[in-house]
């Protein structure tokens, strides 16, 4: 016992020293800071792999061309494994190293991080994922959805359903089956109001996480509910099952509408590959495919270095999710230089530049957004893509569906 | 060494058990106790003190778990629930009557360690690996249970916030009032286990631990214990909850999922089964491991990568390096980290004349 006081401060004592060893003098240049997380490991990998890269693409790609406004773009990528307490790490490191602006990834990371951006003024990102109320400026000033959240994305689904069947839902039967945890149940209330106003049948199917085991769910949806369409929420590996566990059931995929994080090549192959997802709809927020400019300018930037250009480009709706995100920071980051005279922005600059993001296309891969202090969403905007002879064929362009609903939504609250 | 024993000697029964039975070793832990409450704040950046705070905050679950798994020998994966159902008490009772701190942390304990002593019970029937069976259902009931009722869990977001704890009306906002705040709770928790352990109950654990029919036939009362046991446990992993909610500035289910009951069971079984130091290193060890690792990669990793994998290389190699070093800590020293110092210690307590 007598020692157990000395050891405890021993040990501390030495991974302070250790720690202060690390710290580590970088030379000072005309650079700002991008703080980033990520997960290339952990239970949605399959999402970080085609991400991460993009991002960090990307801002090589701004840096190679001299950076923003002269000034070199420093990210910092720290892994979480999606756990929380290294997120928070991370995030505070990035904080000490003087980061103006925060990639936050996943959405309890969201949870636990936007109370202390807004001590901190840092303003952070969460496309397509975290609070879908954080749509609303005002009560969120420091957090930035900047893509359609999960209510603007259930909402497009009901419209997209609505448009595929004719126009009207009246008496049509509607299967939402999520993923049973807060992110997979956001939707439930929004879904809930069009309800409401369309006139549609609706029923939730939860599926427990990790999501992998749905059979007694797709019995139901299949054989005894059938409905005219399936709305489908899951994440991880769960949208891959799901899609093998349609086709088993001799449901039509082309009656299924997948979310965001169902959406990606790598939900088709683990499915069994594209001739078993033939049909299969898909909803995204950044553009789909290869045919963009800023995908070639990529290539021809690891051309120029010598080097193939990585595997990840191939999962292109992750990556192209990623250029968007690391877009979007560039471009609030340059709106903040701009608008402070050229010199180094802060975090509350930056922030304002993101509140200033319009008519901001990349060629077409960031839907048209038009971000203000209230508007955090910059709109909601999706695309639906439909699985089609091994490949994503656009079904729609951008649009947004019931904004009056969502933001009724919004309003609310919870 | 410094440290001599030589020329103590103990003249009656408290001398004997005193916390400290050395003069030096109180003198060494008021000098920790400073380095570590003044000056640590004073000296560390904000990003440093904001790991020493993941650390104190996992010290106290780890001190917790090691009451029931180290001292009484029975196993619980379900710790990450207790200290959702911490978490969400107090939560619930800042949000719905604006309690203060000093109400919500023992409240939080307390409701975590009814929930705590109810899923003990089949400990009175089963034992090992039938015992992780039953609290693993336990952490999964819970997990459902906030997860569905809206008016625990306070929506369908289940995250409640909470704002921060003030003391004196001073709101504890920078990571060294947490600091602070949260070493006054690792001190009474490292206080009270080490209490608790030299006391009948603790005495009482240990004897369950080592032979529980044994134990039954010198006349302890296993049911009681055993479940006292778990209600203690689990009132340091409500406890926990609850300092995790304060720091983050919200109660969120997510934080306390099956990984977190593993992590702690990690802590305990890598830091040393049935001893405070040895939560404490395990703690350490769980939290600062993979930063250190990252570190290292970052300031070393080019030696083996070129720049643009590294980013990719890092998080995996880090996964690699950390699961190695576990291992490689438990082969060294299957007794654990705690038992690695002592063995130190021993060795240095006669040195350098070890004969």
């Amino acid at each position: 016992m007598r020692w157990t006081w000395g050891a405890i401060m021993g040990v501390a004592a030495g991974a302070t020293a250790a720690l202060c060893l690390a710290g580590n003098a970088r030379a000072q240049q005309k650079e700002v800071i991008i703080g980033g997380m990520c997960d290339r490991t952990g239970p949605t990998q399959v999402n970080g792999a085609g991400i991460c890269p993009g991002i960090q693409d990307y801002f090589d790609l701004v840096n190679s061309k001299g950076g923003i406004e002269g000034y070199k773009i420093k990210y910092e990528e720290i892994d979480h494994e999606y756990k929380v307490p290294p997120a928070v790490e991370a995030y505070e490191r990035e904080k000490g190293d003087g980061a103006t602006s925060v990639l936050v990834y996943g959405s309890p990371q969201v949870q636990a991080l936007y109370r202390k951006m807004e001590e901190d003024k840092i303003p952070g990102t969460s496309p397509g994922f975290g609070i879908a109320a954080s749509a609303d400026g005002k009560r969120f000033p420091y957090l930035f959805p900047l893509a359609a959240t999960y209510w603007s994305q259930g909402a497009a689904a009901v419209q997209f359903v609505k448009d595929k069947l004719g126009g009207s839902l009246k008496g049509k039967k509607i299967a939402y089956l999520f993923y049973d945890n807060p992110a997979g149940r956001e939707p439930i209330p929004v879904i809930e109001d069009l309800q409401k106003i369309e006139g549609f049948e609706l029923r939730t199917f939860a599926v427990p996480p990790p999501a992998v085991e749905m059979g007694a769910q797709m019995l139901d949806i299949t054989q005894r509910y059938r409905p005219d369409f399936v709305i489908d929420h899951l994440f991880g590996s769960g949208p891959s099952v799901a899609i093998k566990e349609f086709k088993r059931n001799g449901y039509p995929l082309s009656k299924v509408v997948a979310l965001v994080w169902a959406s990606g090549e790598h939900d088709i192959v683990g499915a069994g590959g594209w001739p078993v997802a033939e049909g299969y709809h898909t909803m995204s927020f950044a553009g789909v495919g290869d045919d963009y400019p800023v995908r070639e300018e990529i290539k021809a930037m690891y051309k120029a270095q010598g080097k193939e250009p990585p595997k990840a480009m191939n999962d292109t709706v992750m990556y192209n999710r990623g250029l968007l995100w690391a877009a979007l920071h560039v471009e609030a980051t340059r709106n903040a230089i701009k608008a402070n005279g050229g010199n180094k922005p802060t975090g509350e600059e930056v922030k304002k530049g993101f509140e200033s993001i319009r008519d901001f296309g990349l060629g077409g891969l960031v839907p048209p957004l038009e971000v203000t202090a209230a508007d955090h969403q910059g709109g909601g905007w999706v695309q639906i893509f439909q699985v089609k002879g091994g490949k994503f064929v656009k079904e729609t362009e951008w649009f947004r569906a019931y904004p009056e609903v969502v933001a009724e939504a919004v309003k609310k609250g919870e | 060494m410094f440290h001599r024993e030589s020329g103590v000697f103990k003249t009656s029964y408290a001398a004997d058990m005193a916390l400290y039975p050395l003069p030096i070793a109180r003198y060494a832990v008021a000098a920790f106790a400073g380095l570590f409450i003044v000056i640590a704040p004073l000296a560390l950046g904000e990003y440093y003190i904001s790991i020493l705070n993941l650390v104190l905050i996992a010290v106290v679950g780890a001190l917790g778990l090691n009451i029931l798994v180290g001292y009484t020998g029975q196993i619980s994966i379900g710790h990450g629930a207790f200290m959702s159902v911490g978490a969400y008490t107090a939560a619930n009772l800042v949000t719905h009557l604006g309690a203060p701190f000093w109400i919500t942390i023992p409240a939080g304990g307390i409701m975590a360690a009814l929930i705590g002593a109810v899923v003990g019970i089949p400990s009175l029937r089963i034992k090992g690996i039938y015992l992780a069976i039953a609290t693993l259902a336990a952490q999964l009931i819970i997990e459902w249970t906030i997860n569905h009722v809206t008016w625990i869990s306070g929506g369908v977001q289940a995250s409640i916030q909470v704002p921060r704890p003030s003391l004196f009306g001073i709101p504890l906002k920078t990571q060294t009032q947490l600091y602070l705040f949260l070493m006054a709770f690792v001190l009474l928790a490292i206080v009270g286990t080490s209490n608790l352990v030299r006391s009948r109950i603790g005495r009482a654990f240990i004897a369950i631990r080592d032979q529980d029919i044994a134990a039954e036939i010198i006349g302890i009362n296993i049911f009681r214990y055993k479940l006292w046991a778990f209600a203690i446990s689990s009132f340091y992993a409500g406890v926990t909850g609850v300092l995790y909610t304060y720091y983050l500035g919200i109660a969120n289910y997510e934080q306390f999922q099956i990984t977190v009951s593993i992590d702690y069971l990690a802590m305990v079984i890598i830091g040393g089964l049935g001893s405070i130091l040895g939560s404490i290193l395990g703690a350490l060890f769980v939290t600062l491991l993979p930063i250190l690792t990252r570190w290292f990669l970052e300031d070393y990793g080019w030696l083996l990568f070129a720049q643009q994998d590294l980013q990719n290389a890092i998080p995996n190699l880090r996964l690699i390096l950390f699961g190695a070093l576990i291992i490689f800590f438990l082969v060294v020293e299957p007794e654990g980290l705690n038992r690695l110092w002592r063995n130190i210690r021993n060795y240095f307590r006669v040195w350098p004349f070890s004969y």
